[in-house]
């Protein structure tokens, strides 16, 4: 804890303060009162508990080659975990694909470590009973990019073509309901129910959104990487839900995170 | 043996400054699991903050204490270095001490 | 590592872990003996009413607190599972702050015993079972003070 946190606490305090002030002339705004109790909330967040299971996990000899993954490549060279979230995802040579951290963790824990691809997937989410060893790891990985600017590239023409595939995701309408992921993140000044949702089309909100993810949400109890963010997106417009880490997902990750460059990473996040 | 906690500890002008995060679940007891049985009451009874070994803060929850609890206090004195300690003890006899050292 | 050091290392495991209980359970053990550590006080932390909480506590008839106590806690809960509260007073020697919140199945939420050299205020945060008072009690001098302040929760989303 450094003083500018000391600080924060009292800014957050004098903030409340105001907030009251406001609220009595009655110009304060149900958006304003939550994003009141946002900053209330924002020290102090449980994620850091998963980026600490992460880092040990990440450290620690695992599978049936008893290896670390120290020697994981995330697009910085072997071993480096510092800013390789900011630049994912990417194309990486040795896969010939496109990645996002999540299945480039998988392709590490099972070429590194040796594990069985289906043993990782067949749960990949946490659960009240059960923390998800990826999840876990890309919480770890995410943080180490705290601060640092969002610049994922598309000089690659597979990194072009992942980009434009998931843009074409986003605006596909399907499904029971006729949704897209456009529906609810294409349009200004739309919610569900007390959260205003934001609008991928401003690059403000695109980069707010993405940058907060993965985030510890408040609700489950539990922190949540950015694949079950996508997957509970594809669960509400009744799409089927997509398979873990599938081209799909990274694809549409890669929309969405190219959206983002130039913010600085702020994850992980803390969500009601 | 609970979770390991985080504790961040900051003296300024002569005022420490505590924060912790405990890891712990905070069962009610009154939560029904998948299972549809109810999910047993698990959660921290007693907190106990030392400082240099003088208790500096004591305090008891309940169930509607958050998941995860989370505490900020402050203690006249202080020095870099020296250490505070957080201990907690859970309605199941489960226990967990973790110490920091305070920062300028 | 064959199976015996294995089962020797877990036994050492074992005994560190009680080791660590009886220190810690030691550590409580003291300090109840001393004047000013408030017992885990069950008849509090199970009343269902605030009247029943603040008489299982002996605080029956604090004295209004607007203004010796502030009271600090969101307007809206964006979710009732954690709502930040900030008990502050600018009393002198404040002794003990208790949180409530009384449409809580259980109302009494927490209690906390500051030893004198420990500044008047704590942040901790609470669930809320729906909108609410949250009340805080706090000692000081000796004597009781009470305020509360509504919460409003919301529902949340579905998902996003």
């Amino acid at each position: 804890m450094n003083i500018s946190n000391v600080s924060k606490v009292f800014l957050v305090l004098s903030l409340s303060t105001s907030y009251a002030a406001m609220a009595a002339e009655g110009d304060v705004s149900d958006s304003d009162r939550i994003a009141q109790y946002r900053e209330m909330i924002a020290d102090g967040n449980p994620a850091e508990f998963d980026e600490m299971a992460g880092e040990e996990l990440w450290k620690t000899p695992a599978g049936p080659k008893k290896a670390t993954l120290e020697k994981c490549n995330l697009g910085k060279g072997p071993g480096v975990v510092k800013g390789a979230y900011a630049a994912l995802p990417r194309y990486f040579k040795d896969t010939r694909k496109v990645q996002d951290l999540e299945s480039r963790l998988l392709t590490c824990m099972t070429t590194l470590q040796g594990i069985p691809e289906e043993q990782i997937t067949a749960k990949p989410f946490s659960s009240d009973q059960k923390k998800s060893d990826i999840s876990s790891l890309a919480t770890y990985v995410v943080g180490q990019s705290k601060g640092i600017k969002m610049a994922v590239s598309l000089k690659h023409p597979k990194e072009k073509e992942a980009y434009e595939i998931g843009q074409r995701i986003f605006y596909y309408r399907a499904g029971p309901y006729d949704f897209a992921c456009s529906t609810c993140h294409a349009t200004s000044d739309v919610r569900i129910r007390m959260q205003d949702l934001p609008n991928f089309n401003v690059q403000k909100d695109a980069q707010a959104a993405y940058t907060s993810w993965p985030a510890y949400r408040v609700s489950q109890g539990l922190t949540r990487s950015f694949q079950w963010r996508l997957n509970d997106c594809f669960r509400q417009q009744r799409f089927p839900e997509p398979k873990f880490a599938s081209e799909a997902t990274i694809a549409l990750t890669m929309f969405l995170a190219v959206n983002a460059n130039g913010a600085e990473y702020a994850g992980p996040g803390l969500k009601r | 043996m609970g979770n390991p906690m985080k504790i961040r500890a900051a003296v300024k002008e002569g005022v420490t400054e505590v924060k912790v995060l405990m890891q712990h679940n905070m069962e009610t007891g009154l939560r029904k699991g998948a299972d549809g049985n109810l999910i047993p009451a698990w959660f921290i009874t007693e907190v106990k903050a030392q400082y240099q070994g003088r208790t500096v803060l004591e305090a008891q929850f309940g169930q509607s204490v958050s998941k995860n609890p989370y505490l900020l206090f402050r203690f006249k004195g202080g020095a870099a270095g020296e250490k505070v300690s957080i201990s907690w003890v859970d309605n199941t006899g489960d226990s967990r001490t973790d110490e920091v050292a305070i920062t300028a | 590592m064959n199976m015996e050091t294995n089962l020797e290392r877990r036994k050492a495991l074992k005994t560190g872990a009680s080791f660590g209980l009886l220190a810690v359970l030691g550590a409580f053990g003291l300090l109840k003996s001393g004047a000013a550590m408030a017992e885990w006080n069950k008849a509090a932390f199970s009343s269902k009413t605030m009247e029943d909480a603040l008489s299982a506590m002996g605080m029956s008839s604090p004295e209004d607190g607007a203004a010796s106590i502030q009271l600090t806690v969101p307007e809206i809960a964006e979710n009732g599972a954690v709502v930040p509260v900030t008990v502050a007073s600018t009393l002198p020697n404040v002794e003990q702050i208790s949180i409530f919140v009384d449409k809580n199945p259980n109302v009494m939420a927490a209690n906390f015993v500051l030893p004198a050299g420990t500044e008047g205020m704590v942040t901790t945060r609470v669930k809320m079972g729906k909108t609410a008072n949250i009340v805080a009690v706090v000692k000081a001098d000796g004597k009781y003070y009470r305020t509360a302040k509504e919460v409003k929760v919301t529902a949340g989303g579905c998902g996003g």
